[in-house]
């Protein structure tokens, strides 16, 4: 199928750097082809910039495959764009009109801040993984792949936990700021496997605490997070952190 | 124990349990509302009201409850406050309405308007009737509860007031019902579309049960009262 080209206006947040109160600009761009990504399209943007003579706009990206979860940009009201499942760099121009005012803006969370243009800093998530989203092993060969039997629910509703690329989307799409989503899909990737056990009770404890102090809201159960979520991290793992982190509390 | 109350997980915990604690309140109160229909005047009503008055578990979980209200309220502000300071640069455009219910955006919303509604309710029934002993109890000479009741739903303002909060009511218990087990750690995919609908349920039928009361005394007037339905 052949695709079409768009003329697009595009107002995008520019910020110096985090001190900067920063504002909006607007830019135009033409003949863009709907078979090009969103980054691509501020690839374009950057292009007329730098031939200006102009600072280029300023975005997190890596992979641009879908699974680094860089691609940080709220764009008209939804994180990473109107599609559901979806990081920016698998968002197509297609999913846009001719025409069309596109408004692209950083996360906005306290616990996130902007260092420059649609760049945040989410090492706040790094903190909470390091305060205990992980397994401690000693060092040595793999053990049997089958030597632990684990029922297959378990290993699904694992995996598709540990599914979470950590991009931050859930904060961003939540009214309240919250990183429960992101926090309850670390604690439970582990909490369903034998190899999580000796450390879960720890583990939620010191992620939770982390993740209080890193200053993100609380959950009301709005479910944005998981509409948003590219991986479509389950609301189920949130119910399970509340669980975990009850019994942690009663056995602590 | 005081980790977990000023933790995040802890102080939602502790609105998802006053908040069920409340919804069996509104159970027991559709309940002796109900003894409102049986068309004796007012009879069974007074005397159900009056059997609670004189009942130590009662008199007991009444200070439960009046607890539960407090701590229910003061910890919903708390929480709405931290959800808004952590985001203090506000997006331009944002399309929360697209995922997320207008019901779970506005707790603190359809909350303040119920709470509203609790303290004139208790100025113009449990005030009269418990504190300044302007309505007296079934055996003596007076305004019984029932008369009372009667008189202010047919108050036009009163009804209207009524009937708004009973909406809100209903708005409420809509997410906060099934919000509660999620936050509970009760929700799994087993249960989450069972537990979603009976929150929209008993959302109705609390809705329903309360309005029937301001409805049916606004349209047939005092006299509802010895309607043998």
């Amino acid at each position: 199928m052949e695709g079409s080209s768009l003329n697009l206006t595009l107002k995008i947040w520019r910020q110096k750097n985090a001190q900067d109160s920063g504002k909006f600009a607007t830019y135009n761009v033409s003949d863009i082809s709907t078979d090009m990504s969103f980054l691509e399209m501020i690839d374009v943007l950057n292009e007329q910039l730098i031939t200006k003579g102009e600072e280029p706009v300023a975005f997190d990206h890596d992979c641009r495959e879908g699974i680094c979860g860089m691609c940080s940009m709220y764009i008209n009201g939804r994180a990473h764009g109107p599609w559901n499942g979806t990081t920016t760099c698998q968002l197509h121009m297609r999913a846009f009109k001719n025409g069309e005012t596109i408004t692209i803006e950083p996360w906005r969370a306290g616990a996130f801040p902007v260092i420059k243009d649609l760049v945040v800093n989410r090492s706040a998530f790094d903190r909470i993984i390091a305060a205990g989203g992980f397994v401690s092993v000693n060092t040595g060969n793999a053990q049997d792949a089958n030597a632990l039997p684990i029922p297959k629910d378990d290993a699904d509703a694992s995996f598709a936990a540990a599914a979470c690329i950590g991009c931050g989307a859930c904060v961003a799409s939540c009214k309240n700021s919250s990183a429960m989503l992101f926090v309850s899909a670390k604690v439970s990737q582990l909490a369903l496997l034998p190899q999580g056990q000796p450390e879960r009770i720890d583990r939620v404890l010191n992620m939770v605490k982390q993740m209080d102090e890193e200053g993100f809201g609380n959950c009301t159960n709005t479910g944005s997070c998981e509409a948003e979520c590219p991986k479509e991290i389950s609301l189920d793992n949130i119910a399970r952190l509340n669980r975990e982190y009850l019994f942690a509390t009663l056995k602590k | 124990m005081t980790k977990f109350l000023t933790s995040s997980l802890g102080k939602k915990t502790v609105m998802a349990m006053t908040g069920l604690f409340l919804c069996i309140f509104l159970l027991e109160h559709l309940y002796t509302n109900v003894q409102l229909f049986f068309g004796d005047g007012g009879k069974s009503f007074d005397e159900a009201s009056h059997g609670m008055v004189h009942s130590i578990i009662i008199r007991i979980i009444e200070v439960v409850l009046f607890f539960s209200i407090i701590v229910h309220v003061y910890q919903a502000v708390v929480l709405t406050k931290n959800n808004s300071d952590a985001r203090p640069v506000k997006y331009a455009v944002n399309g929360v309405s697209k995922t997320s219910s207008w019901f779970s955006r506005n707790m603190l919303l359809t909350g303040s308007i119920i709470l509203f509604f609790i303290v004139v309710h208790l100025y113009n029934f449990f005030l009269p009737y418990r504190i300044t002993g302007e309505v007296v109890e079934p055996e003596a000479q007076g305004e019984h509860l029932a008369e009372r009741v009667a008189a202010a739903l047919t108050n036009p303002y009163y009804a209207a007031l009524y009937l708004i909060s009973v909406l809100f009511l209903a708005f409420h218990l809509n997410h906060g019902f099934q919000s509660a087990f999620q936050t509970l750690g009760a929700n799994t995919k087993k249960y989450v579309p069972i537990l979603k609908m009976a929150g929209t349920a008993f959302a109705i039928l609390m809705g329903i049960g309360f309005a029937s009361f301001p409805i049916l005394f606004f349209i047939f007037g005092e006299e509802f009262l010895n309607w043998n339905l």
